[in-house]
């Protein structure tokens, strides 16, 4: 699955997130990012409630080679967090664009230094050389 | 063969001798405290106890059976020396809250023991009483921010850490109530100097590094490095991990930093590994000598009229404070204390220049057969770093597939994926201790097993072949971790 879904915004720290109708905004790591940390075991979330601000960390996704930071895109309130991580983090791995979502926010801010799915394909393929 | 548990070979009402309970119950302990069920224990012989652990003492890998290159481990051997003389009943029978005239051979061993550390560190005052690594780094940022705080310079709480470092140095940071800001590496593996002049402020309390750096070259622009932490007002933690590579050579305290932590269980060949116990012993230089953890072992007089004694919170009323029961674990400083003596000044000198020559020379062969280096344009310290990134993808061989592969040629694998900031990557780190036999053999092996990849022949991805227990599923235990042994039902 190389394709990257046309509807997302990407960051640099291979984050994905799609501005959903209702204003808004999902959040999860791309499938780069899933491929480089490997088999995931474990997510922790943010509270629901909580307030997360652009480019701070959000959650924590560890698999058995390293864990690492999850840097919310936007700034604004966590509205609802994906439960199911919590026993099955393996979604992130399976389906990161699907059910590997991991928070929804009500952005307060536009996210700042996004990019297009083109534009995102290139900067994996600089990464790659 | 795999050993059973201890538990599955437990039989009702057996029992050995030396483990039978008590006929005294103790009344000391108040009811709430005492439990209701109990606590499962296997039913075995004394010699059912003795068989079980030694088989599975057999099933380990050490280093006194096989060759250990654990990158940033330092795992070197351990003379047998230091063990026979801190063993010693003078020594092991001491209790430490004896009074210090029946204690002055031990403090006077503690006391120069401070004293050659202090040397070949550069650094102006030594503490000995960090239990290991971590609580070393505890007690060095902890004094950066008592330094900070006493001079009532209360907004520096930002610690810079390279993005190569060691995850315990972000740990500490936070753990001692700084943010941590996270410096890039330039392509060359030195730290970015330009990213650092930008992030540097009023808000700098320190920076912390390791140097040589995790990624297994030498730091080149550190002076300049000291220099803009200093003028920005922040001071230089530096992490002992990698020390090996410069003893006797260069001292931390000449390069500007401020203070140190030393793992005198990998740099002075105590024994490690499998969590302990280890030492983290701290030096420190001017700026930091009131905040030292205490106790510290100080003298008066000299010759026969030479008094040692601990100086406590009385003599540094600006201490951080005490991290222990005691002072460290004591008998692994003294296996240090023998180790030091017993290599000397000129000893240290030729463990960091074989340690490096070791690397070199392994660096060297493995990149005539092919291998890709991570920084091929540098020279390597006492370790340094291959990456697979190519034949993980063309060959499908990961560093771990050639870490599991090793185990079968019977050497200890590298350190895998670390730093995280080179993909599929093996540290590799010889030690002085070993021959060029053994370092032919280890090439040898590592070259065996990126041919039959190539050869397309290879099974890889099922090794190891020739131990008890045959790849693991990290994944699932790491997922569904089961610790507590549960009865099976009936």
């Amino acid at each position: 699955m190389n394709e990257l879904p046309g509807d997302l915004i990407y960051t640099s720290e291979h984050e994905w997130l799609r501005q959903e109708e209702d204003g808004t905004v999902t959040v999860g790591i791309t499938n780069h990012a899933q491929e480089a940390l490997g088999d995931l075991v474990y997510v922790e979330l943010p509270e629901v409630g909580q307030e997360v601000s652009s480019g701070g960390d959000m959650a924590v996704v560890e698999s058995v080679k390293a864990a690492s930071d999850v840097y919310s895109p936007v700034s604004g309130e966590v509205i609802s967090v994906n439960e199911e991580l919590a026993d099955t983090p393996e979604n992130i791995n399976s389906d990161p664009y699907g059910d590997g979502w991991i928070v929804r926010i009500r952005a307060s801010e536009v996210a700042a230094d996004t990019m297009t799915p083109n534009e995102y394909q290139e900067f994996l393929d600089a990464l790659d050389e | 063969m795999t050993e059973p548990l201890i538990f599955e070979k437990s039989r009702s009402g057996r029992r050995a001798f030396a483990q039978a309970p008590r006929e005294t119950v103790d009344t000391s302990i108040p009811s709430e405290f005492l439990r209701d069920d109990v606590p499962l224990m296997p039913e075995v012989s004394e010699m059912q106890v003795v068989r079980h652990y030694t088989r599975l003492s057999q099933q380990n890998f050490s280093i006194d059976t096989q060759f250990y290159p654990l990158g940033s481990c330092t795992m070197k051997y351990n003379p047998r020396a230091c063990n026979a003389v801190a063993m010693l009943p003078g020594f092991a029978g001491r209790h430490p809250l004896g009074p210090v005239s029946h204690g002055q051979g031990f403090l006077s061993c503690m006391y120069d023991l401070q004293e050659m550390l202090k040397a070949v560190t550069g650094m102006m005052g030594v503490s000995l009483t960090p239990m290991a690594g971590a609580q070393g780094e505890f007690a060095g940022v902890a004094m950066i921010r008592a330094y900070h705080t006493a001079r009532g310079d209360h907004e520096r709480t930002e610690i810079i850490v390279p993005d190569a470092a060691h995850g315990t140095n972000p740990a500490t940071a936070v753990m001692c109530g700084c943010t941590v800001r996270e410096l890039p590496t330039a392509a060359d593996g030195d730290i970015d100097v330009d990213a650092l002049q930008a992030i540097v402020g009023p808000n700098t309390a320190g920076i912390m590094l390791t140097n040589p750096s995790t990624l297994g070259v030498f730091e080149r622009r550190i002076m300049e490095v000291a220099e803009i932490v200093h003028a920005a007002g922040g001071l230089l933690y530096y992490d002992g991990a990698n020390l090996n590579a410069i003893l006797g050579k260069v001292r931390p305290g000449d390069m500007g930093f401020d203070v140190i932590h030393m793992n005198l269980h990998k740099t002075f060949s105590t024994p490690h590994g499998g969590g302990g116990p280890g030492s983290g012993a701290i030096g420190v230089g001017e700026r930091l000598l009131p905040f030292m953890p205490v106790p510290i072992v100080g003298k008066t007089g000299e010759g026969d009229d030479a008094w040692y004694d601990w100086l406590t919170e009385k003599d540094l009323p600006q201490t951080i404070g005490q991290l222990s029961a005691f002072m460290g674990n004591s008998g692994v400083l003294l296996r240090a204390y023998v180790y030091m003596r017993m290599v000397g000044k000129e000893g240290m000198r030729r463990i960091a220049e074989f340690a490096t020559l070791n690397a070199n020379y392994i660096q060297a062969r493995l990149r005539a057969a092919g291998f890709e280096l991570a920084y091929p344009e540098r020279r390597a310290t006492h370790e340094f770093i291959v990456t697979l990134k190519k034949e993980a993808k063309t060959l499908d061989l990961t560093a771990m597939d050639v870490a599991k592969a090793l185990l079968d040629y019977g050497y200890h694998a590298p350190t895998t994926y670390f730093p995280l900031l080179v993909p599929e990557c093996l540290l590799i780190e010889p030690t002085e201790t070993e021959t060029q036999d053994i370092l032919d053999r280890f090439c040898d092996a590592m070259i065996a097993i990126i041919e039959s990849a190539r050869s397309g022949e290879s099974r890889h991805k099922e090794a190891p072949f020739s131990l008890p227990v045959r790849r693991l599923d990290d994944v699932k235990a790491a997922r569904n971790l089961d610790l507590a042994y549960k009865v099976p039902a009936e």
